[in-house]
């Protein structure tokens, strides 16, 4: 985890003043919160100038951005083709279960967020699962349970 | 670094790069590509790094560690290859590098147990094994070999000399052309003639002026595919000169990539290229000395899968929703801010160069007509060989899957395969006939079919892949065998579309939606035989009235499987049984007495505490209580809990 927080303000001064800006600046505030707050919103608005009922929208369009805080951790469960046809679905329900979370939410003391996606793009290795930046390959439900109890 | 002012002088530094380049100068380069990280590639770098300098290898043999992109035999990770030996090791852990270091880089030695191995035969270069050796790579041909974060490497192996030709020789209508003569087609899965398109362009902007944009589409949502991430992250510069040359052919001074954010390397990796080529006045104002003024961004895709559609794209661009509009009019007419706007994938940007370079009767002459030059897929799945391919359109199916892939292990022939991702199809192994007139695919081809039974004959190219109700998409081909239910694939596909639907259409939004309640039907054994009727019909509606790609293809892998499995559906739904063992409410996990050695790993690992059994007694499953999560199959050592 990063040790400071950047600004608000710094992150919305890396953009000019248009619309065009909306889905970068929603990007960079996820990245550096982990999540969009309605205040971070509203501010986003007031600063590429489009209405926040439009920011709305796109936050709640693209997958990539969340309205809630997000976990320590994030768990993204590969279910892309090659994964789905290789057991990724069995290793989502071993996450919920083990977790106690459903996929696509936060664990209530915020260590972990359970998430599917739609194809990492490492096929051969399937399935595959990332854990936070590194990839675990040929998953198997005990090899994943291993590296969760790392964490 | 100083700004290259014309092309004498881009031809000048690579000259001397090159000059300064010692031959001798043992080079490791290690793949960095999304299979070998899966596989601890980035631990294998740090150990030659960190062994090298430990032993003062430095000073004695200056070995190079070079991280590069994919060298695409993805299975086999983490690989490593050394020249000039011109050796290739395979599967290489960080404990494996001493001795690499010791006996290949010290003594000259070849670490045998690090070989390639099949079949018996041993191979001690990479151009030796049967994967590779039936290949022929152009797109790729940097990929896996040069370091993308540095552009010497690149120049060194050829970048930017098509740029230079192209800006200082040749006419923007000369490039149109040359594009144009070559045959290109999208590599995105549309397959639309790229010189058309840029044609298209070029005349509205002629009648209209004002600015004119170019988009690489980097966007690739197919499951199951991944050569546009192995062209981004292992040779970025080349996406980039394509992108300048097309940029000048059609006049645009500004241009965006637009890449998805799941690829975190592939946008490292391209932007450190475009700040490079801007610190050499590749991209910027003036570029070598000819008055052509070119800028390139980045546009991170935010997570929606129907953002590979180009209005949709143009849509996220400008910061909205990204919800495709009717066509026409093309985005080539009015795009980005209503302005022309030429929108090709990033494979079809990588082939500009080398179309430039080489001229449009070498590209025609590498493939088949209408289908030209070479295409990458994935090859994914149930094969034996996974990774990625380069081969020349028209190359027969069978080729593919069965010589470099090396068939599915275990098992005689593959069942099916899947191309072209959720817009594709499943073709089976055998096939009697062409299907019939009510099957469109997605795009009518444009050359005439020729009819054929086998799917291992079938060429690869886009017109012949039409045929069978799939397509050729963006190069996914996903092998399935005996253990894969083409009920359960159909109804993946239907579910990742429907969460992927944007919804602004009622067929896509509601159509999926219906044909997805049939596809769970057949999957828990219920359902009657008109229901696949009814499904069929109501996928051609769907087909026919939604607005993009999206809704549009949706229907494909529903119908090609209907067409080409209708057995495996009657016996979901008339003998309630799936034949593959996939199905989680008409299968029973099972251990075999005979084979299980009472572990009780099992047992122990069990989430439903529904298997008992005592040590070294066979175990039983408690069927009532069994949730299908296939836990115990994973754990077993022995392979003893089977699927019935």
């Amino acid at each position: 985890m990063k040790a400071t927080t950047l600004e608000i303000d710094d992150i919305l001064e890396r953009y000019p003043k248009q619309p065009q800006h909306l889905i970068s600046l929603l990007q960079d505030v996820q990245a550096e919160y982990k999540y969009i707050s309605p205040e971070h919103l509203a501010l986003i608005c007031d600063h590429v100038g489009v209405p926040l009922t439009q920011a709305w929208a796109v936050a709640t369009f693209y997958k990539s951005f969340s309205l809630e805080p997000r976990g320590e951790h994030e768990i993204k469960v590969c279910l892309g083709t090659t994964c789905h046809l290789k057991g990724g679905g069995r290793l989502v329900e071993a996450c919920e279960r083990d977790l106690a979370v459903a996929r696509g939410h936060t664990t209530e003391d915020l260590r972990f967020t359970l998430d599917t996606v739609k194809c990492v793009g490492a096929c051969a290795l399937a399935p595959v699962v990332m854990i936070d930046e590194d990839y675990l390959g040929a998953a198997s439900i005990p090899s994943l349970q291993k590296r969760l109890e790392k964490l | 670094m100083e700004r290259i002012k014309s092309a004498a002088q881009l031809a000048g530094l690579q000259k001397k790069l090159l000059k300064a380049q010692d031959p001798k100068r043992p080079v490791v380069r290690v793949c960095l590509g999304p299979g070998c990280l899966a596989q601890g590639a980035a631990m294998v770098s740090q150990a030659f790094k960190s062994t090298i300098k430990a032993k003062k290898l430095r000073a004695k043999v200056q070995p190079l560690i070079k991280e590069t992109g994919c060298h695409g035999f993805c299975s086999q990770g983490t690989l490593v290859s050394l020249s000039p030996a011109d050796l290739f090791y395979v599967r290489v852990k960080p404990e494996d590098v001493e001795e690499i270091v010791e006996a290949s880089l010290v003594k000259g030695q070849v670490v045998e147990r690090l070989l390639y191995s099949d079949n018996g035969a041993r191979y001690k270069s990479a151009a030796e094994i049967p994967f590779y050796k039936m290949q022929q790579k152009i797109i790729l041909k940097n990929v896996g070999i040069i370091d993308p974060l540095k552009i010497d490497d690149a120049l060194m192996a050829g970048a930017y000399q098509s740029f230079a030709k192209a800006l200082t020789q040749m006419s923007p209508e000369d490039i149109i052309n040359t594009v144009s003569l070559s045959g290109l087609r999208g590599r995105g899965g549309g397959g639309f003639p790229t010189g058309r398109k840029w044609r298209r362009a070029a005349d509205i902007a002629r009648e209209n002026p004002g600015p004119v944009y170019i988009i690489g589409n980097g966007e690739e949502g197919d499951p199951g595919a991944f050569m546009d991430r192995a062209i981004m992250e292992g040779d970025p510069h080349a996406v980039l000169e394509g992108m300048i040359i097309g940029a000048y052919a059609l006049g645009a001074n500004k241009g965006f990539l637009y890449v998805r954010h799941e690829y975190p390397i592939a946008i490292r990796h391209l932007s450190i290229a475009i700040e490079q080529a801007r610190s050499l006045g590749l991209l910027g104002q003036n570029i070598l000395g000819t008055g052509f003024d070119f800028d390139l961004q980045i546009n991170r895709g935010a997570g929606a899968y129907v953002c590979g559609e180009e209005t949709a794209i143009i849509a996220s661009l400008e910061g909205r929703v990204g919800e495709p509009i009717t066509r026409p009019p093309y985005p080539a007419q009015q795009g980005l801010w209503n302005r022309p706007t030429i929108i090709n994938n990033v494979e079809t940007w990588a082939n500009v160069p080398h179309i430039i370079d080489k001229g449009a009767k070498w590209y025609t002459d590498l493939g088949v007509p209408y289908s030209t030059g070479t295409k990458i897929f994935s090859l994914v799945g149930k094969v034996k060989n996974s990774g990625l391919v380069e081969v020349p359109m028209g190359v027969t199916l069978g080729r593919i899957v069965e010589e470099i892939g090396g068939g599915v292990p275990g098992q005689e022939r593959f069942k099916a395969v899947q191309t072209g991702g959720p817009s594709g199809g499943i073709i089976p192994y055998e096939f009697k006939d062409l299907p019939p007139a009510d099957m469109k695919p997605a795009r009518v081809g444009l050359s005439a079919p020729v009819p054929i039974s086998e799917l291992k004959k079938l060429p690869v190219d886009f017109d012949s892949m039409a045929q069978t109700g799939s397509i050729m998409g963006g190069g996914g081909m996903i092998v399935m065998d005996n253990r894969d239910c083409v009920v359960d694939v159909a109804r993946y596909f239907l579910r990742f579309l429907q969460e992927e639907s944007c919804g602004k259409c009622l067929p896509c939004r509601l159509g999926l939606k219906g044909m997805q309640e049939f596809l769970d039907k057949f999957s828990r054994g219920q359902g009657s035989v008109e229901d696949i009727d009814e499904l069929k019909s109501l996928a051609q509606a769907v087909g026919d009235g939604s607005l993009c790609g999206l809704g549009g293809t949706a229907p494909n892998p529903v119908l090609t499987s209907i067409r080409y499995f209708r057995d495996e559906y009657l016996a979901h739904i008339k003998d309630h049984k799936c034949p593959a063992g996939v199905c989680k409410d008409l299968i029973i996990y099972r251990v075999d007495p005979k084979t299980c050695n009472g572990c009780t790993l099992c047992v122990r690992n069990c989430p439903q505490d529904c298997i008992s059994g005592r040590k070294k007694k066979p175990h039983t499953i408690n069927n009532a209580a069994c949730i299908r999560c296939g836990a115990c199959m994973d754990v077993c050592p022995v392979g003893a809990v089977i699927v019935e």
